[in-house]
């Protein structure tokens, strides 16, 4: 079953973008193959700069490739009109930023009722639709709040609520815990750990190991390729006791 | 006393045959001041081990210079293991530097593939420890324990992480 193709809920083929001409020419991405399995989470690492940053907005949709391929289900991204693609990052993706993106004078509730009135729910519809996610994100009491009320942490959790009130097929995540403090991460980190649980898809770039090990899979990006790739699934608990200096 | 490890010197011997002394001064280059630590009679000692062990010979060919070590080709064959090889939890970071440049200097391998070698293995571990951590309730002692593995794994991500940095811009230079 998780070797059956049809399980793959995002792929891209030889993927390339680049930003500048002649001297200055900067390959962001340059020539990258990705499988992303339905439920699984992916965390892309590497310096900044490495480009995992625009391989995001690429397989998003908010940014267009040079060249290659992206398909999301059976649907061919990097072909689709403008107005087909708004409706699939409408849809389809919801995306989390490392600086919230939050609109600061909508309260919590708002912000995370604001994409499901965009897709055309009913407000009664979207009302309930955030309260159910403020709920599971721990911030049903914090729903009236406005951002700046809130601190950075419950930020991020709110701004996970807004990414997943159209129900995404897949949810992407740029360095979200970039502007967090060590607790704000924690918190992030829980969160990530029971999206994953539940059985969403994820794609997460990050420098932060801690949450790059929340992920099932790993992949290392320098100049624009991956480097490396890896399950981080597979019992290493007998090692944990030799970390903790109970080994022989 | 600090000592030094049996590969690490044969390693630094891989790009070419070295007196003593030279061994010595490689490295100091690479430890710095961390390197008075080990002494020049520890140096010796090691030398004589690794010779016994048929992994290094004196001496090379046309010259009758018998200071001179070099690896024999068993002593190829181990440094080629030691490089492919993940350890941990030893937490050697000496050992391990060492290793990267020995792989740079000689062309053995990739600094950044022993890099990335090394952090799949912590990476696993962090998520396994990470996930026990979280499983904990709050205030349990268990997880407190479990908190300490979790930030020694991060310390050593953190590093590798400059290490790749650091060997990126070698690299390209």
């Amino acid at each position: 079953m998780m070797n059956d193709s049809t399980d793959v809920l995002l792929h891209a083929r030889s993927l390339r973008k680049q930003y500048g001409r002649g001297e200055g020419v900067v390959r962001a991405v340059d020539g990258v193959d990705v499988e992303v399995r339905r439920g699984e989470t992916v965390a892309v690492m590497g310096p900044s700069g490495c480009g995992k940053s625009t391989l995001l907005h690429l397989l998003g949709g908010l940014d267009r490739p040079d060249a290659g391929e992206i398909w999301l289900a059976d649907r061919r991204l990097d072909t689709l009109s403008e107005r087909a693609l708004a409706h699939v990052r409408r849809h389809d993706v919801g995306f989390v930023f490392q600086a919230f993106h939050l609109m600061e004078e909508l309260t919590a509730q708002e912000n995370v009722e604001f994409p499901a009135l965009l897709a055309g729910r009913t407000p009664r519809q979207a009302r309930r639709r955030a309260q159910q996610l403020l709920e599971q994100v721990g911030l049903a009491e914090r729903a009236a709040h406005l951002p700046t009320a809130l601190s950075g942490g419950q930020r991020q959790r709110v701004a996970v609520a807004r990414a997943l009130a159209n129900e995404p097929q897949v949810l992407l995540a740029d360095e979200p815990t970039g502007n967090l403090d060590s607790a704000a991460t924690l918190d992030v980190l829980r969160l990530m750990e029971s999206l994953n649980a539940a059985g969403l898809t994820l794609v997460i770039a990050t420098h932060d190991e801690r949450i790059a090990a929340t992920a099932d899979r790993l992949i290392s990006m320098r100049d624009g390729a991956f480097v490396d790739q890896t399950r981080l699934t597979g019992g290493t608990r007998g090692t944990l006791a030799d970390l903790a200096g109970l080994g022989g | 006393m600090a000592t030094v490890q049996q590969e690490v010197v044969l390693a630094i011997l891989a790009k070419e045959p070295a007196q003593g002394s030279q061994l010595r001064a490689r490295l100091d280059r690479a430890l710095g001041v961390l390197g008075e630590a080990i002494n020049d009679g520890q140096i010796y000692v090691t030398l004589s081990r690794l010779e016994k062990a048929g992994l290094v010979t004196r001496g090379v060919p046309g010259s009758n210079d018998r200071k001179v070590y070099q690896p024999t080709p068993a002593g190829h064959v181990r440094i080629a293991e030691w490089l492919a090889e993940v350890r941990w939890p030893r937490p050697d970071l000496a050992e391990f530097h060492l290793k990267l440049i020995a792989a740079a200097r000689a062309g053995l391998a990739d600094p950044l593939d022993i890099v990335d070698a090394q952090r799949r293995e912590l990476l696993r571990r962090l998520r396994d420890a990470q996930r026990l951590a979280m499983a904990e309730p709050d205030g349990s002692e268990a997880g407190l324990l479990l908190e300490g593995i979790v930030l020694r794994l991060q310390a050593d991500l953190r590093w590798l992480a400059a290490c790749e940095r650091s060997w990126t811009v070698r690299r390209k230079s």
